[in-house]
């Protein structure tokens, strides 16, 4: 689709051009601009600061009035992340109720950073992990540390 | 020629209901109490006003897509005039009420701006909408800024092309089957977007789908509209039974096209039945949870390769056929670790051994209730498909039967009416024994199946008359049996009926098993 190529060529040349702080972006194969390779920084003052986490972005052929689909590549133990080699995420702005055409790329990045930053265990998908960061803080935080510089360094 | 006339009369009483129905409703939709906190169920009243409406009869009315379509437009009219706003936006408000006129005017009033926000209209500018062009447009979605681009907005301001609008609409229209809740395409913005602004940006047959969607939802809000369920049937049924009093009513409505079917449940007539017993038995034979029962009971699953095992031996020491596995049958461990594990396991044997015998036991009884009822169930279930193939034959018999004997038209019709009323008692009679199956013994019950066993012996006697030979059918004799026997299965019904349904709404049936 032509009009998705041209609004997708734009948004990748934002983010090239002016990436947010801590988020590194470049295309999985240079011909194919539906798949984008993210390298984030986790938040400081995170547990999952000093990380470098990678993600997958990936651009339906008919967005943007799909949503992009977006996992983490590098294990992490996060409420709002399956803890499996899938590293499904869920998040309020790529649901399909609530994702608009005008929705950007963007967004969805600092989304995510936001997220990892400040979990919503309400809206969990690792309930274990959801579990844990409600009832035991502590023991959460120390817990994905250790799997930061487990699987993030 | 007498008996004819007793005939046409007795047969056509239940199609005289149906339209009396059609023709008293303004009258009686009041005196069933749409609006009333307490669900005054009328029997007792209904019998006064209408002495042929029978006691397990609802008031119910028949609506065309047409009438549905002009009961939309009478309210939109309406709020548009008192509140003063466009005709869209009263639709949409409406529909954000779910149609509860009263209360959107109320809470109008109120805070006419909160409302606003809540239902997607924002702050209103006059003027229709309309398609521009405007230099320097770039589109936020596709990002085109070709010269010459036609662009929407609503009154929101947030300006998209007309491509970009027509795909998110396409999408949300067909795909998704969404109608009157599609937001603005600009992110976060909650504005609605109203039915004049899309005949505008989309092409005529998503038009068409959109009203169509528009229209479901407006039944689909109120409690008290039915879609009727047959296939390619397009009315709805307006009923005044709420969810609360399906406990003491089995709401049978029958629509234009003729299709009876529950308005509490939207399933084919179950009287008398109530819906959440039908639900539960509908659901045990789906299972099969007696044939789950029995597995459960006398067979486990290898665990290694989870093939069912039946033990058919006193060994313990099971190998699985397929898979070879070597197990023990009481705690499903490895057999070559029972080497000094025994004892422990032998002990375990005797006590669960027991359970399993006592478990097998009250599994067997219950299977057996059960089967007795399912059996009659589903042989009613299967004599009323065979009874209805016959009625298929029958219109070829009655033509027959017009040459061959020099009958009427007129004359032959007992016929249908018996096909009629075999297929309406054996759907009641298939109910019946789903609702005994539920029943606790006592007098009531057993009153109950004598009821039952008085119009299954009817059922079944006409349903035998009923498949003799044309010349059989042709003689006088059996036509007067055939048009008496028919008048009596269709009273034996209505007894049957009223009474259980009396009872129901009096609460006073006892259960065997709680559904």
């Amino acid at each position: 689709m032509a009009s998705s190529q041209k609004r997708i060529t734009k948004e990748l040349a934002e983010v090239l051009g002016n990436p947010p702080e801590g988020i590194a972006v470049n295309l999985v194969d240079e011909g194919n601009v539906h798949n984008w390779n993210i390298v984030m920084d986790g938040p400081e003052g995170s547990p999952y600061e000093g990380g470098k986490f990678k993600l997958l972005l990936v651009l339906p052929t008919d967005y943007p009035f799909k949503p992009p689909k977006i996992s983490f590549k590098t294990r992490i133990w996060h409420p709002n992340v399956t803890f499996d080699e899938h590293g499904s995420m869920c998040i309020g702005i790529l649901k399909p109720e609530a994702w608009k055409p005008s929705s950007k790329i963007m967004s969805v990045l600092t989304a995510t950073q936001n997220l990892l930053a400040e979990p919503v265990p309400d809206d969990a998908v690792e309930t274990s992990a959801a579990e844990k960061f409600k009832n035991d803080r502590p023991l959460f935080n120390r817990e994905a540390r250790e799997y930061t510089r487990k699987y993030a360094k | 020629m007498s008996s004819e006339d007793d005939f046409m009369s007795g047969m056509s009483s239940d199609e005289d209901d149906v339209l009396q129905e059609s023709e008293n409703e303004e009258g009686s939709a009041d005196d069933f109490g749409f609006d009333e906190p307490e669900p005054d169920l009328g029997f007792s009243q209904k019998e006064d006003v209408q002495k042929k409406k029978k006691i397990f009869d609802v008031n119910f009315k028949v609506y065309q897509p047409k009438d549905i379509q002009a009961q939309q437009d009478d309210l939109i009219d309406e709020v548009n005039m008192i509140l003063d706003i466009r005709k869209e936006d009263a639709a949409i408000l409406l529909r954000h009420f779910r149609w509860n006129k009263e209360r959107l005017i109320e809470d109008y009033m109120d805070r006419p701006k909160r409302v606003l926000e809540a239902a997607g209209l924002g702050t209103n500018v006059a003027g229709p909408p309309k398609l521009e062009v405007i230099p320097g447009f770039c589109c936020d979605i596709c990002c085109e800024d070709e010269p010459g681009l036609k662009s929407f907005a609503m009154k929101c301001g947030h300006r998209f092309c007309v491509t970009c609008y027509n795909q998110y609409l396409a999408q949300k229209i067909k795909e998704e089957g969404e109608a009157a809740r599609i937001q603005c395409p600009a992110e976060g913005c909650k504005r609605i977007i109203d039915a004049k602004s899309l005949d505008l940006l989309v092409t005529a047959d998503l038009q068409q789908r959109y009203h169509e969607l528009l229209t479901r939802t407006y039944v689909e809000d109120k409690e008290h509209l039915k879609w009727c369920p047959a296939p390619d049937c397009q009315n709805a049924i307006e009923c005044g039974i709420k969810k609360k009093d399906l406990d003491r009513v089995v709401p049978t409505v029958v629509c234009d096209c003729k299709h009876r079917f529950c308005f509490g449940c939207i399933l084919s007539d179950h009287q008398p039945a109530p819906c959440e017993l039908v639900k539960r038995w509908l659901k045990k034979c789906a299972d099969d949870s007696e044939t789950a029962n029995w597995i459960s009971a006398n067979t486990k699953e290898c665990p290694k390769c989870n093939s069912t095992i039946e033990k058919n031996g006193g060994c313990n020491h099971m190998t699985c056929r397929k898979c070879k596995h070597e197990f023990c049958w009481m705690c499903m461990g490895l057999w070559s670790e029972h080497g000094t594990s025994w004892y422990n396991c032998n002990r375990f044997e005797e006590k669960s051994g027991s359970e399993a015998r006592d478990a097998q036991a009250k599994s067997r009884v219950s299977l057996e209730r059960y089967l007795h009822y399912y059996n009659r169930y589903a042989n009613h279930e299967q004599s009323a498909k065979l009874d209805k193939d016959i009625y298929n034959k029958t219109e070829r018999k009655m033509t027959q039967l017009q040459s061959a004997s020099g009958m009427s038209w007129i004359e032959v019709q007992y016929l249908n009416s018996a096909s009629q009323a075999l297929q309406t008692c054996r759907q009641t009679l298939k109910w019946t024994y789903a609702f005994a199956f539920y029943l606790a013994r006592n007098n009531l019950t057993e009153m109950f199946e004598d009821n039952q066993k008085d119009l299954e012996m009817a059922v079944e006697a006409l349903s035998e008359m009923f498949e003799k030979n044309v010349q059989e059918l042709a003689e006088p004799k059996l036509k007067v049996e055939i048009m008496d026997k028919t008048s009596y299965c269709n009273k034996r019904r209505v007894i049957l009926l009223a009474d259980t349904a009396d009872n129901l709404a009096n609460g006073v049936w006892s259960w065997g098993i709680d559904f």
